[in-house]
């Protein structure tokens, strides 16, 4: 991991709907080619905060920059540097393989020279050659799933966003997810994970927990164990998430 | 623009892969059409009639010639005065005529079956005409103007046409952009860098062309199987129709923007949407019978403009300048609407 630059950098950033302050005043960087782990009860504002990132939602006040472009005032160049995936299986279903990434691909305005090699790059690295031409909602999840991910990195932005990524998905094909994770992270993409397995946190660089729209830990996984003098991040959570007065 | 074409490619493979709604959208303006223009008619057509004479000459002979040869008339033959009620009871004669000649007056008598009411009023009067032509001395005569012959096929096609474009552009467009806000799919669309813009004419360019070919198939059955008159006036039906599409695309944009879930979408479209195009728009209803706080509420009716306007340029076969005062208004809501849409659907991304 190279810690040359600031891939994310966020000061003060809040959000307020009406009197309730979902994201209050929370503030970290991330850097180049880390896994960024975002972890919170549901209802700790962890998905407000990534939509203001992404540029889906508007800041109330504070400032952020995402690779090197305000999310205030430059939200479209912010937008061509990152890649999305949401929660809930996010291509469209209705069509193949092929046409979500040609799709996707069109969008973010490769042409289509560069279409067709990356995703030769993709069938061979997910091993879907034999897929291309299947509707995506006759997929397997957990190929589904692997997919999501390769499209949404398909135009290799600096930052790419996963939320609950795993969501509904059995341990082996997490695991495995996991694994493009870091190869991508390998290849110098900051990844920013929010998730609610625990487990999951332990594989990242450095990870956030929320609490009730503010930051209350942030550190590697080892430095996290060790203050709290605990064995698993598990741990670590229900001592920090303890005080936490939101509930869903 | 490829990135918009992508989207547009998008959109049309989910609809043609969706064979039931495609199905659906294609055949219901078909049936619809069909069903209102043959099956469910408001002439009489084959009256059952008997006759019951009491004294032959020649001026009963000629009347029940004519009603023999007459092609609304089924002739039963003739039958006795107390056969009467049990013919209509049992629903074998919709009418019986009675002719009694008393001296050498003839006077004409008609029972009808009225638990229809509509069908028995028209009955009496094509027996009444029959007779009437007969006797020369007839004192009040009625010309139906623009649909001499009182055929009802083709009446209902402006109101049908009413209806269904809210139907496919409304409800089909709603549902759509509320699918893509519930799968998901939408926040990806957001969250690149193509404009709002782009999105929004993903998505109402598709169902412009599906809503042309709807117009398309639901011209040619007017104008061939109803036997619409054709005339020059198919081009202004074309252009208002258009307009009248775009005005639909703008209400299914303006829906998908307040609802949250695909049932709502439809809900709301169709109670919003249906049921006063249905009750309001003079569809079916005239509107100059209903009640003023009604009269009042059908005026905010889009369907009520169009259809005006294209019964005056299918049925009375008038030209453009009959219809401004329908344009201006049609295409004031249209732009109302489609501001108002955009506007919503701008910043409800922009929270």
């Amino acid at each position: 991991m190279k810690k040359c630059d600031k891939v994310i950098s966020v000061k003060d950033l809040t959000k307020k709907f009406g009197n309730f302050t979902a994201v209050d005043h929370i503030t970290f960087d991330v850097q180049k080619g880390e896994i960024f782990g975002f972890l919170g009860a549901n209802g700790a504002g962890k998905t407000t905060a990534m939509k203001m990132l992404c540029g889906l939602s508007r800041p109330s006040s504070g400032s952020a920059t995402v690779a090197n472009y305000d999310i205030s005032t430059q939200g479209e160049e912010v937008k061509r540097h990152i890649g999305y995936m949401s929660q809930k299986f996010s291509l469209y279903e209705g069509l193949r393989v092929d046409e979500n990434i040609k799709l996707f691909s069109t969008i973010y305005g490769m042409t289509d020279d560069m279409i067709k090699s990356a995703s030769d790059r993709l069938y061979k690295s997910l091993n879907m050659e034999g897929m291309k031409k299947t509707l995506v909602k006759d997929l397997p999840v957990g190929w589904k799933q692997k997919l999501a991910f390769a499209v949404s990195t398909i135009h290799n932005p600096e930052v790419v966003f996963l939320d609950e990524p795993t969501g509904g998905v059995d341990p082996v094909t997490r695991r495995k997810f996991w694994e493009l994770i870091y190869k991508a992270s390998e290849e110098g993409m900051t990844v920013f994970v929010t998730t609610h397995y625990l487990d999951e946190a332990e594989y990242c660089n450095r990870v956030s927990i929320m609490v009730d729209g503010k930051i209350s830990a942030l550190d590697s996984p080892k430095a996290l164990k060790e203050k709290f003098n605990v064995a698993t991040m598990d741990e670590v959570f229900r001592i920090v998430a303890k005080d936490a007065i939101r509930e869903d | 623009m490829a990135i918009l074409g992508s989207l547009i490619k998008k959109e049309v493979l989910h609809i043609v892969r969706d064979p039931r709604t495609m199905v659906i959208t294609i055949l219901m303006p078909v049936v619809l059409l069909l069903l209102f223009g043959f099956a469910i008619s408001t002439e009489v057509n084959d009256v059952r009639i008997a006759a019951v004479v009491d004294r032959h000459t020649d001026e009963t002979r000629n009347l029940l010639e004519k009603i023999r040869v007459n092609h609304y008339f089924t002739f039963l033959g003739l039958t006795s005065e107390n056969e009467v009620e049990y013919l209509l009871r049992s629903g074998k004669a919709d009418a019986i005529l009675i002719l009694r000649t008393d001296e050498t007056r003839l006077k004409g008598e008609i029972v009808a079956d009225a638990s229809n009411p509509t069908n028995a009023q028209s009955v009496a009067t094509y027996i009444m005409g029959v007779i009437n032509n007969g006797v020369s001395s007839s004192p009040v005569l009625t010309y139906t103007l623009y649909n001499p012959q009182m055929k009802s096929s083709y009446n209902f096609v402006p109101g049908i046409m009413g209806m269904i474009f809210i139907l496919i552009c409304a409800i089909m467009t709603s549902v759509s952009i509320v699918r893509e806000k519930e799968n998901g799919t939408m926040n990806l669309l957001l969250v690149s860098p193509i404009k709002p813009a782009t999105i929004i004419l993903g998505k109402l360019i598709p169902y412009f062309l599906l809503s042309c070919i709807i117009l398309l198939i639901m011209m040619l059955i007017s104008y061939t199987l109803l036997g619409l008159p054709v005339s020059v006036t198919i081009i202004d039906v074309v252009l208002v129709s258009l307009l009248y599409i775009v005005l639909s695309l703008s209400f299914g944009l303006l829906v998908s923007t307040i609802a949250d879930s695909q049932l709502t979408a439809l809900i709301g479209s169709a109670v919003i949407l249906m049921l006063p195009v249905i009750m309001l728009s003079g569809m079916i209803f005239p509107i100059d019978n209903m009640p003023v706080f009604l009269q009042f509420i059908s005026c905010v009716i889009p369907a009520r403009w169009y259809i005006e306007a294209m019964r005056k340029l299918m049925i009375q076969q008038l030209d453009f300048s009959f219809i401004y005062q329908e344009i201006i208004i049609l295409f004031s809501m249209t732009i109302l609407l489609m501001s108002l849409s955009i506007c919503k659907f701008y910043s409800s991304q922009k929270k």
